[in-house]
């Protein structure tokens, strides 16, 4: 027994150093992985619908162009947990030969990942979390955030609200780094603008029971009540503001992030009048619209969100930089050529990736249509404002990103 | 008992860490050093579940906290705890600290879990049975609220990206091939440790207490003392897992100190085999291969995870080792006709 432990010691230590070695490698595969909530609260508006977005993207990028050999998608669920997102993750990176990450939302699993990512030079294309410190404070060579961010939501949506008169604020924040993130970059815009904010109270993330947090909101008599939350967070809170009569009793709410599957779990009746700011549209023009046909055909009849169209944009645009490389080997340099690269797809037209990794396009402000207004289904948004690409997102220097020099 | 039949243990050890020395040229490291954790802390409760009779509801409290602390004082290092002065109010009690090496971080958790384990302790071991599994269990709860709600753990976010500075100066257990060996030591002396305590004298008392509690008392032995004794080892150890699980994994997140897991440790020892020396570790081997390899399956690995549970408690109450011993006893018996021992090796049930 003693002889063969020594030799397996031996044969470890001389076959782990050749692992080690082995592992700069890249396998022939340009491998993207889609991670996000493929079962919980999320999986309307990122889940199998992102996951046929990275598909789709790959399979039109090779229609155009020719590809170099294979290209593969993997998706799996990371349950909202950081903990479980970042076992995928390393999983996918050191033994599946995953080359880059697209999607993930949830904030508190994203910064798990950009950390992770950048540790193993990979890439991360972020389109499904909001957290703005991707961008900022925690930003990362390896990381491009592409949909949207909480300062581009707060800025879109505060902005409007406080003009058309809603002065008091009452903020409803999810407990984790995305809730705090839009709470401060909301609260930020509205005392910008003149507005001020009389409270907030935290909710646990996924919640079911809002009444005793909806009721504070009532007793502190702020005009808007922010709902710095989403998903089926955001939809069980404004379904229950609705029998609480929040909205009756002279209250208006701000859903601060609100995706096109929450107002159709909502139905226009209470979701009508709603204000919030998008980056993409399916009924916009008629390309969203050729795209948006698609996915429905293939996703339950469901018009895609803008984190799914957003995952389509980065992938197929991941995928040029890296054709123009000729290699996935070194993340940070994708993403460099990412970045230098203009980008150019049918969903979000021309754009840049600034320097901190945050992509640049115009954002919208939505209204939610009153039910007579509706065509038809799933026609539930009128474009209020378009926000220009210039104004949309943090100028570069209030980010803090130790990237920028 | 009186003369106790050939032991096996040793040899099967020596065997299972020639293996696991192999180990990562077959099998991730990452999924071997999450194994290892999780055997050390299924161990630790097998202690006090198998040979004391106890079964607490509580564990991941110690298992959890620990790996805060761990990551906490590896990432961050300064200490601040809020004191309530009574002229002053609530006023922070700061001990500023650089962040520390990975060694003494696993040890300040260890030693943290420890005293953890001896407050719950001194409460809980006053009751038997259910009553201290919900002892436990409600003080658990106590502890996750603690966690949700204190700054230093940023609540569902949990403490990410835990540095793995170099260990003892020397390892650099960034490669996880490294940190691997060393996952591996922690394990080893502490799975030997709970070895030694069960064969030792005092853990010839804690059976006694398990089989007959009255008896124990009535031969003179403090009984509560023992039991306590236990507890705080056992919180102990399971720290010491919880500590290393979070240098493993760079983070430390609401999940380790959740009930549930409190219900999974249960799971594997139960699997593995109550009261056997190896179960805990094949229960969470087993436990942890269905959850990664079968993530594919999503929710679903729940549902298969309670059946295996249903059939084990059904078919092989002894668990998968503890079926084995069965089987080898009787072989043994069968070989040797004319002797009689060897049917028993720990206990049946």
């Amino acid at each position: 027994m003693r002889w063969s432990l020594k030799a397996w010691a031996a044969a470890a230590a001389v076959t782990a150093g050749a692992g080690i070695a082995l592992a700069d490698y890249t396998d022939g595969v340009i491998k993207i992985g889609v991670l996000n909530d493929q079962s919980g609260i999320y999986s309307d508006v990122t889940g199998p619908g992102s996951v046929w977005a990275a598909r789709k993207a790959v399979e039109d990028y090779c229609k155009a162009n020719t590809c170099d050999g294979k290209i593969e998608v993997v998706f799996a669920d990371h349950q909202n947990k950081p903990d479980v997102g970042s076992n995928i993750a390393r999983q996918w990176y050191d033994v599946d030969k995953v080359d880059a990450i697209v999607d993930v939302p949830t904030s508190s699993v994203a910064l798990a990942i950009n950390t992770l990512t950048r540790e193993k030079n990979k890439v991360f294309l972020n389109s499904g979390a909001a957290t703005s410190d991707l961008t900022g404070k925690d930003c990362s060579p390896n990381t491009v955030h592409w949909t949207y961010d909480t300062w581009a939501l707060a800025n879109g949506t505060g902005n409007a609200i406080v003009q058309t008169g809603g002065k008091s604020w009452f903020f409803i924040t999810a407990d984790y780094a995305f809730g705090y993130a839009l709470e401060r970059d909301t609260a930020a815009v509205v005392e910008k603008a003149g507005g001020k904010v009389v409270g907030s109270v935290r909710h646990p993330f996924p919640g079911q029971d809002f009444s005793s947090f909806l009721l504070q909101a009532q007793q502190s008599k702020a005009q808007i009540i922010g709902l710095a939350n989403a998903g089926g967070d955001t939809i069980n809170s404004i379904k229950q503001a609705a029998e609480f009569g929040i909205v009756q009793g002279g209250q208006n709410l701000a859903g601060l992030l609100v995706f096109i599957t929450d107002v159709h779990a909502l139905g226009l009746q209470t979701a009508q009048g709603l204000i919030f700011t998008e980056s993409w549209y399916w009924d916009l023009n008629d390309v969203n619209r050729a795209f948006a046909k698609e996915f429905a055909a293939a996703n339950k009849g469901h018009m895609p969100t803008m984190v799914q169209a957003g995952v389509y944009s980065a992938v197929f645009h991941y995928l040029k930089a890296v054709h123009a490389l000729k290699s996935d080997a070194d993340g940070a340099a994708v993403v460099a050529k990412m970045k230098e690269m203009p980008t150019d797809d049918r969903l979000f037209g021309k754009g840049t990736i600034r320097q901190d990794g945050r992509k640049l396009h115009p954002m919208y402000l939505f209204e939610v249509k009153k039910p007579s207004e509706s065509k038809g289904p799933w026609d539930y948004y009128k474009l209020r404002a378009t926000i220009p690409t210039e104004e949309a997102f943090r100028p570069l220097a209030e980010g803090g990103c130790p990237l920028v020099k | 008992m009186s003369t106790p039949p050939k032991s096996w243990d040793m040899p099967v050890f020596a065997a299972l860490v020639g293996l696991a020395i192999a180990g990562p040229l077959f099998v991730y490291p990452v999924f071997l050093m999450q194994v290892l954790c999780f055997a050390l802390f299924a161990c630790a409760f097998n202690l006090l579940v198998g040979y004391v009779g106890l079964l607490s509801f509580g564990h991941a409290m110690f298992f959890g906290f620990a790996a805060y602390i761990a990551g906490h004082l590896a990432k961050v290092g300064t200490v601040a705890l809020p004191v309530w002065l009574p002229t002053m109010g609530k006023a922070w009690l700061t001990i500023p600290l650089s962040p520390l090496t990975p060694e003494i971080a696993i040890l300040a958790g260890t030693l943290v879990s420890a005293l953890l384990g001896l407050i719950v302790g001194v409460i809980a071991i006053r009751r038997q049975g259910i009553y201290f599994a919900m002892v436990t269990l409600a003080l658990a709860q106590m502890v996750f609220f603690l966690c949700l709600q204190a700054p230093f753990t940023h609540g569902e976010d949990g403490i990410q990206a835990i540095p793995r500075a170099p260990m003892l100066g020397a390892f650099d257990v960034r490669n996880d091939f490294i940190f691997y060996y060393v996952v591996l030591a922690i394990f080893c002396a502490g799975f030997l440790l709970i070895y030694r305590t069960i064969h030792s004298p005092f853990g010839q008392v804690l059976k006694a207490i398990r089989e007959n509690e009255a008896r124990a008392v009535s031969l003179g032995y403090a009984v509560d003392r023992f039991k306590l004794i236990a507890f705080v080892l056992s919180a102990t150890l399971a720290g010491l897992a919880g500590a290393t699980k979070a240098l493993v994994f760079q983070l430390a997140s609401l999940t380790d100190v959740a009930w549930q897991m409190s219900g999974e440790v249960v799971l594997m020892t139960l699997v593995g085999g109550l009261g056997t020396v190896f179960g805990p570790i094949v229960g969470a081997a087993v436990i942890l291969a269905m959850q990664t390899y079968l993530a594919s399956f999503g929710e679903w690995v729940l549902v298969i995870q309670g059946t295996i549970f249903v059939v084990t408690v059904l078919l092989f109450r002894r668990g998968i080792v503890g079926e084995l011993q069965g089987l080898a006893g009787r072989l043994e018996a069968k070989l040797a006709s004319h002797s009689t021992s060897g049917a028993h090796r720990g206990p049946a049930e």
